[in-house]
């Protein structure tokens, strides 16, 4: 019956990303990675010790069997810390591969768990042999991608990577010649449109968890700042303000939560779910952010606080997703179909 | 963690469209129209027979031991088909707080009676001049040896034209702070000097002003000490708060989609419509979002976390998305959505019109937004009071 309660392994799971992200991951370090292309290397060394990566795949293809919940519930902390690693798209990339359970899948699936470098995925189909803003695809050794009815893996080209809203390791990847096919038909390109899903719910739960921190340092700056002898926080617009956005994450860290449980159960309606959740996400952390950097007014503005930090990475993980106009459309299509002549948007 | 309900909860959830099929009918929504009484008798005893107003009590004290998640789907399947049943609501309100601080008489008497649906209960906070600030009640009452004599104005006395008994919130002692002076007391409809005067609303249900002249109460019918019914108003405001709207967005988009989905004459269907389909998409995407900070305030509350902000989230996210729905679901059908119709019960566009209007004072009633606001900032957050206090 229902249940909000973690249970003990999942206590552990929370208290060992929180420990290492308060130790290893502060604002400098997130500011030291944004002049490092978004990207820690070091971080990324502990998390494969943490077994962050194959944590969510089942025993037999080498993981520790975890759930989708649990990945969600780490994912909650990268956002919380901006944490610059790869891990939602190493997550979802692997599971993929395992899921696919080609010859060829599998063996790169033992490749990448053994060499532990960065493996990603990309929501945007190859045009031609491009491979356009591929998330993590400047540091990934290895993209998972979809050309035609083709799932492809990528590796040994040349990242092209702009520098971007959020510093965020993005990049245009191309398909050599020697990229190899993984598997092919319509099974292959649902599993791997669903994997994509677990991705954009992933990044959601990036958000909520990244949207509550924001709405904490709002809490904090203006229970502490001062305007005609009050705390600015005792001025409703603020106070009811920060109560809406803190409202609308907690929904939102709900509903990413069960999407991830509906995934795990297999519930059909995880998809519909998922969806909602990245849309959710999407739209109260950008809202909540947007407020809580206005609320610290000049200041906010300034590189030296790190409310801009979230203000930048929010949008730009959203933007890394698609048109949040498109997403929202494609709740639609999950709940009641698309309409007739098209598929998913 | 584990999202469903339960077998139990839909098996319940199953029987209750069933009672409320057998028992609606078009006579019964007409008369709610008509007069703006959302109660009806029979309906209200049948539900009292099953143990279903205190669903959760024990079967010894008229409930039926029913889980949270059983409540949930009871409150949920009632909410969907707009069942008759706002005087049950506000009756249980007030035999909860006699379950907690009314006299073993009054116990007897009156909540045995309240949760099998044969007494009705109206709620007496407001008045003209004072609504979310409910601790500044100036309606008067005045001791004369056994008893106790009230003066004063009330406003907002809904369903008081069908109670036995209005929950008065009075000023016993002007002398002491605002929150210190005032007493509790159960007025019978009956009483010489209890006037009613019925007041229209724009969402179609009927509200009233309650008048008070030299009304006399026995102190029997105190509920609570003298002087002490801030104690008694807050604990019975307090489980007024929370709840979820989110049936009412459901219902409101499954009429949308129904009519959504009727090609017109060339064959085109508003469903296919892009900006159609964000809309309906966002009105899934809140409701599923309300019935999650509904439950959420259900498992704390039963799991002995008191959700105090985590309810008043609930309350003011759903009322509002409610609103927001039925705005966005009646552009979808452009002036076609302008046509009023009887609406309740119906399953027509018409019936978003009706909610569009009803919605509106479902972020007023059980407190407004803004006092759910201040509750989530400085009961949840730990940010500085907001409301200036006497």
């Amino acid at each position: 019956m229902f249940d909000l309660a973690l249970t003990d392994e999942q206590d552990q799971l929370v208290a060992a990303y929180q420990g290492l992200f308060e130790r290893e991951c502060d604002p400098e370090v997130v500011r030291q990675a944004e002049e490092d292309g978004g990207f820690s290397a070091a971080l990324w060394a502990r998390i494969g010790e943490l077994g962050g990566v194959d944590m969510a795949l089942p025993e037999t293809a080498g993981g520790a069997g975890a759930q989708l919940l649990d990945v969600a519930l780490v994912a909650e902390l990268v956002g919380r810390y901006l944490a610059p690693v790869p891990l939602v798209e190493a997550v979802a990339a692997t599971r993929l591969l395992a899921s696919l359970g080609t010859d060829a899948a599998s063996a790169l699936l033992a490749d990448v768990l053994a060499s532990g470098a960065p493996v990603t995925l990309t929501p945007r189909k190859a045009v031609g042999d491009e491979l356009r803003w591929v998330p993590a695809g400047r540091v990934a050794e290895v993209v998972v991608a979809r050309q035609g009815d083709r799932v492809i893996a990528v590796s040994g080209d040349q990242p092209v990577a702009p520098s971007n809203l959020g510093a965020l390791p993005v990049a245009d990847r191309r398909v050599g010649a020697d990229a190899l096919t993984l598997a092919e038909g319509p099974a292959a390109v649902a599993a791997f449109e669903d994997a994509v899903l677990e991705w954009r719910g992933l990044t959601g739960a990036t958000l909520v968890g990244a949207g509550l921190r924001s709405v904490e340092i709002g809490v904090a700056y203006t229970t502490e700042r001062h305007a005609f002898g009050v705390p600015i926080a005792s001025f409703q617009t603020i106070a009811h303000r920060l109560a809406d956005s803190r409202t609308a994450l907690d929904g939102a860290q709900l509903l990413s939560r069960k999407a991830a449980w509906a995934a795990d159960a297999n519930e059909p309606r995880w998809r519909a779910l998922s969806q909602m959740a990245f849309v959710m996400a999407d739209e109260s952390a950008e809202k909540a952010v947007d407020e809580v950097l206005h609320f610290h007014g000049g200041y906010g503005f300034t590189l030296e606080y790190d409310i801009q930090l979230y203000f930048r990475r929010i949008k730009a993980w959203a933007l890394q997703v698609g048109d949040r106009a498109k997403e929202l459309e494609r709740v639609a299509d999950y709940i009641w179909g698309p309409p007739p002549g098209r598929a998913v948007a | 963690m584990d999202f469903t309900l339960g077998p139990e909860a839909e098996a319940l959830r199953k029987e209750v469209r069933e009672f409320a099929a057998e028992r609606l009918s078009d006579e019964i929504y007409d008369r709610m129209v008509e007069t703006g009484t959302y109660y009806d008798a029979d309906f209200a005893r049948a539900m009292g027979q099953r143990g279903w107003i205190a669903a959760g009590w024990p079967e010894a004290e008229g409930g039926s031991g029913r889980t949270w998640t059983e409540q949930n789907v009871l409150g949920d399947e009632m909410g969907r088909v707009e069942a008759p049943i706002d005087a049950v609501g506000t009756t249980m309100l007030i035999a909860a707080t006699l379950r907690m601080f009314g006299t073993p008489e009054q116990k007897e008497t009156i909540m045995k009676p309240a949760v099998k649906g044969e007494v009705v209960i109206a709620l007496g906070y407001s008045e003209p001049g004072s609504g979310s600030d409910a601790a500044a009640a100036r309606t008067r009452a005045v001791r004369d040896g056994d008893e106790w004599v009230i003066n004063g104005e009330k406003m907002f006395t809904t369903l008081a034209q069908v109670a036995d008994y209005v929950f008065l919130l009075t000023r016993t002692n002007p002398d002491a702070k605002k929150h210190r002076g005032l007493t509790t007391f159960l007025v019978p409809t009956t009483s010489p000097g209890f006037s009613i005067s019925a007041v229209r609303t724009m969402g179609g249900e009927r509200t009233n002003i309650t008048t008070y002249e030299d009304v006399r109460v026995p102190d029997s019918l105190r509920v609570g000490d003298v002087d002490g019914g801030w104690g008694v108003a807050a604990a019975a405001l307090e489980l007024e708060h929370g709840g979820s709207y989110g049936g009412g967005i459901e219902t409101s988009l499954e009429v949308a989609l129904a009519h959504a989905a009727q090609p017109d004459e060339d064959g085109h269907r508003l469903i296919d419509d892009p900006s159609v389909r964000a809309r309906l998409a966002r009105a899934a995407m809140e409701a599923e979002v309300s019935s999650l900070l509904g439950l959420r305030a259900g498992w704390m509350q039963a799991t002995g976390q008191r959700p105090l902000a985590e309810g008043s989230m609930a309350k003011v996210y759903s009322s509002e998305a409610f609103s927001r729905a039925c705005s966005d679901l009646l552009d979808i059908f452009g002036p076609e959505a302008l046509r009023r119709t009887r609406g309740m019960g119906e399953h027509s566009v018409g019936q978003i019109e009706h909610n569009y209007r009803h919605s509106q004072v479902t972020r007023i009633y059980a407190g407004t937004s803004e006092i759910h606001r201040s509750i989530i900032a400085e009961g949840g957050m730990g940010l500085p009071r907001t409301r200036r206090s006497e």
